[in-house]
Formats: C-alpha cells, structure tokens, sequence
C-alpha cells in the first residue's frame, strides 16, 4: 500500500467523495485478486481503470455494485463505502444495485422490444402506469442520446438494433432505475471507431448528473475522457491521479512502461 | 504443389458425397413420415361409416373427448412441475453429488417403459386408493411419463441462454426469481413450448400405462353436468378409455364387434390429425406471443 501514489487524495478533502474505498482485498477461492486496494471516486467525476488483462481492473469495477455476490468462492474484508455507508455491511446488494447501475462489455439488451428493455428496470421496481413510464422511457433514451434514432420503432426488437446503438439502449436501460454512479465495463471494446465516440461523448454529457467509473483497455480513451485515471497491476493500484499528470508524468516506473507500451 | 491440388480435390468430392447422403438420409425420414402418415389417413377414410363419429358404441367421439381431456390434465399436472424442475436445476442445483444423481433419476426415468409405470400407477392410484380407474389416475401416470422431457427441455432452454440476460437484469437490481419469470422464462419459452408439445404427444399416444389406470371403458351421458356423477363427461374420476387404448382393444378384444376394424382404422386416423393439429396451434401460438412480446416478426 505504502508504494501506492495517490497524489489525488491531497486535494480529495475539498471535492465530493463519492465511492470511498479502505484496504479493500478480494479473494477468488485461495487466489487473491485484489491487493489492499484504496481509492475515493468523485462525484460527478469520470475515474478510469486502466491496466493490462488480469490486473483486477474488472473484478475491481464489480465489486462497486457487487456483481460478484453472483460468483460463488468470493470473499471480500476491507471498507466500501457509498456516501460514507459500507455498501457491504450496511447496505442491501438489491438497494445498492438501483443507485449503482452497470454497462456491460458486451451490449446485452433482453430479447424484449426497445420500448420493454427500458421499462424493464422500473417495472420491476414497481411503476405500472403507463404515462410514467412512457416519460422514463422518453427521457432515458435522450439522456443516452438515442432518443431520436429509436423514437418510431420502439416496439421492434432491441435485437434488430447495431452493436453502438444496443449499448446507448443499455445505457439507457440503466438510466432508467436513475442510478447515482454507472459503472461501465469497457463498454466500446465490441463497437466500430464511430459507435466508441458517440458512447464517449455521452459519459462526458452523463457525469454532469451521474458518477462514472469506467474500465477500459484502450489507454487514449481513458485520456480522452477520464477526469481521473488509476493503474492496476497484478491485482494491486499502483497510481491514481488527474489522468492528464498521469499521462504526462507517471510517477511510478511500473505506469511509465504501462503508457509507453513497453508492456500489456 | 501437387499434392497440394489433389488433397483439396479429394476433400472436394467428400464434401459432395457427404452432401448427397445426408440429403438422401433427410429426404427418406420425410418420404418416410409421408407414407405412413397418408397410408393412416387413407386407411381410415376409406373405413368411415356412418355413426363412427358419434357417441354411440360404434362411434369414437368419446374416447377423442376423453384423450383430449386426459392429455389436458395431464399437462396440468407435468407442465408446472416439469418446468419448476427444469429452472431448480439449471438455476438453483449446485453442482454436486445430489445434482448429479437427481440428474440420472431423470434420465432414468424418461427410459423407464411405460407398462412398468403403468402398473406402479395402477398399484398407487387405483389398488392403494381403492378407487375405480378414472382419467385422473391416468393423467397422473402420464405426467410422471412426460415428466423428464418438460424438465430436460426447460433446463437445456434456460442454459441455452446467454449469461449476460440475467447479469444485465440482476445489475438493474432485479431478484433471482424475478430475472427468471421476467427474462429468462419468457427468452426461453419457445423451447418450453416445444418440450411441452413432445410431452403431450406422449398423452395422446399412450396405451400401456392407461391400460390399468384411466380403464378400459367408457359411458358418458353428454345431458349429465353433474361433476360427481360417473357418467359426467367432465368428471375427472370417472373411468375414461382414450383412442390409443381404443385401437388397441379394437385389435384384441373389441375384435367381435363387428366394426372393430374400421373403429381402429379411423381412431388411428383421428388420433395422427390431432396430434398434428395440436403441434401446429401450439407452434403458431407461442410465434404470436413471442413475436409479439419480442417485436420480432418471424
């Protein structure tokens, strides 16, 4: 931990925490994948994992909405906290899951029409009328900035739709449960060049309202639209900092060979 | 170089060969089913006579109410309980010894011939009871007969799915259960459906194990409306012979009745139209639901 840089931590206190996260050490089984992981997340901010495969990066990412009580052999000790409460004493995974949604690497709508993936969040969380949730629909798909492609079809088949606008429409799923942090897990790795940008610009528009932490492989979109970045390696944090000093000046040798692709 | 040109010849003309027979192979399954199908159908025309479609004793309608009737108890019975099976065991069952044994008692069971099950109805439902044969005690046996093939279909459907429709549910903080009656069920419910008409089929095709549970006769009253009484058509435990069973004694003992064979020829006609007809309404069914639930158009 002690060789962990975290510069950002320094001017942390002024700015809005949002995920606070203490000694956080994870274990698949024997195998421990995370090593004393430390990091606060600021709100209305867009923090990037970056690092080669393997690192924990994802396994990281999946434990913020505990997607990983679905895995069996899982044990977690250390300290997750979601507004300064312990999301894994204090909070149940259900609850935590509606103010922390997910976007997937690949783009998974239900074979269910446009209209019925959107719905499908707040339906099950009890909105019935149909003037409500044709509203959350509406505002849903143009917050993820697909309203306008999908508006007259949108009781065709999610299925029918291209690879970039399947992952708005599930962007936009996850809005619709109006999460408080979304987390993406590389979410532009199955799209064309094209479809990544349109999903770019939207998490730079999104984090006006939303906190973002996004895993990603491709280091020039953590620059292009990470306000933060952090490097894992081998399970462990070895730098989190304002991506742009990252970048320019890795304060770690193991980050300077990460960026400079002399690994990974 | 040359080799090279004759290896890719060779694997060429397999490829062709290969093509042929298994068109060959496909073609005679068809040719097949034609046949004997048309042969059915033509064989039980030609045996029509007046009063066959009747209630009387010479007429059959009785025992296609009774089939009809049978099979939709029995899919009462085997398709909640197949298909809760079915989601325990490729959502809930963890893999282990139990798992695994549950696992070849299902197997076993959809080999188990169905005279054996037959009498372990007969013994259970009707001897342990005290009961007479009645249809309920037939709809029984041949849910435990269709049993295997609901739950195998609904396990094998719901594995088939791709992982991430119950992540993405569970991540818009849906529960285990609600992901699986609100995604899961409904992605998978074509496959169920095809399940459920193969275990149907097995009700309107079943002679053995109705043989000494749902008996071997039949006396309606089609004026009585009366639930409790033994000639009500849709008392559930009155006595009630299905066409197949039907066949089956106009072949051995029914043989002094003077129309038996032409009463076995049309039944037999009768019972291939209806288990088509059932395949298809049930197919064109789940299409409609399913394009419409999905916005996809087939």
């Amino acid at each position: 931990m002690s060789d962990t840089i975290l510069d950002i931590n320094k001017d942390n206190k002024e700015e809005n925490v949002k995920l606070e996260v203490n000694n956080l050490n994870l274990f698949y089984g024997q195998f421990q994948a995370l090593h004393n992981i430390s990091m606060n997340i600021k709100a209305n901010k867009i923090t990037a994992l970056i690092g080669p495969s393997g690192c924990g990066k994802s396994t990281f990412l999946k434990t913020l909405n505990r997607m990983n009580d679905l895995e069996e052999n899982v044990s977690i000790n250390g300290e997750l906290k979601l507004d300064n409460t312990d999301i894994y004493k204090e909070m149940d995974a259900l609850e935590l899951r509606k103010r922390v949604g997910m976007v997937f690497q690949q783009p998974n709508p239900f074979p269910k029409t446009i209209y019925d993936n959107v719905a499908y969040g707040p339906r099950i969380n009890g909105i019935k009328k149909k003037a409500q949730l044709d509203e959350i629909v509406e505002r849903s798909l143009r917050q993820a900035a697909i309203w306008d492609e999908l508006k007259d079809r949108l009781h065709k088949s999610a299925l029918g739709l291209s690879g970039g606008q399947q992952q708005r429409l599930c962007i936009a799923r996850t809005l619709a449960v109006e999460p408080e942090v979304v987390l993406m897990d590389e979410p532009t790795s199955a799209l064309d060049p094209i479809s990544t940008s349109k999903i770019e610009e939207l998490a730079n528009e999104l984090k006006k309202k939303y906190t973002i932490v996004i895993v990603t492989h491709n280091m020039q979109q953590a620059l292009r639209v990470a306000d933060d970045t952090a490097f894992f390696l081998l399970g462990e944090l070895i730098e989190f900092r304002d991506t742009k000093k990252l970048f320019s000046y890795p304060m770690d040798k193991r980050t300077e060979d990460y960026i400079t692709g002399r690994f990974g | 170089m040359n080799d090279k040109r004759k290896g890719i010849q060779r694997a060429k003309r397999i490829n062709t060969a290969m093509t042929a027979i298994l068109y060959l192979i496909g073609g005679s399954i068809l040719l097949l089913i034609f046949v004997l199908a048309a042969y059915i159908i033509i064989k039980g025309l030609l045996s029509y006579y007046p009063g066959i479609l009747s209630t009387d004793r010479n007429g059959i309608l009785n025992q296609l109410f009774n089939t009809i009737y049978l099979v939709f108890l029995s899919l009462l019975i085997s398709v909640p309980l197949g298909v809760l099976a079915g989601i325990y065991m490729a959502e809930y069952a963890k893999e282990n010894k139990l798992t695994r044994f549950l696992r070849i008692c299902i197997e076993s069971l959809s080999s188990l011939p169905s005279i054996v099950i037959g009498l372990f109805g007969y013994l259970v439902l009707i001897l342990m009871t005290g009961a007479n044969w009645n249809l309920m005690a037939g709809a029984i046996t041949v849910s435990i007969l269709s049993l295997p093939a609901i739950t195998t279909t609904t396990e094998d459907a719901i594995r088939a799915l791709p992982k991430s429709y119950k992540q993405a549910s569970m991540a818009l903080s849906a529960t285990q259960w609600t992901s699986i009656v609100k995604v899961l069920l409904p992605a998978a419910s074509k496959r169920i459906i095809t399940g459920i008409i193969l275990a149907a089929g097995r009700g309107f095709g079943e002679a053995a194990a109705l043989l000494y549970t749902a008996g071997q006769s039949t006396r309606l009253n089609w004026s009585n409306w009366d639930l409790t009484a033994k000639t009500c058509p849709l008392n559930p435990f009155r006595p009630g012979e299905t066409l197949s069973l039907h066949i089956w004694l106009m072949r051995t003992e029914g043989s002094l009745n003077p129309h038996s064979e032409q009463i076995a020829n049309f039944s037999a006609m009768v019972l291939v139209i209806m288990v088509l007809l059932f395949s298809l309404t049930a197919r064109i069914l789940s299409n409609k639901i399913n394009s419409k639930k999905t916005g996809l158009k087939e």
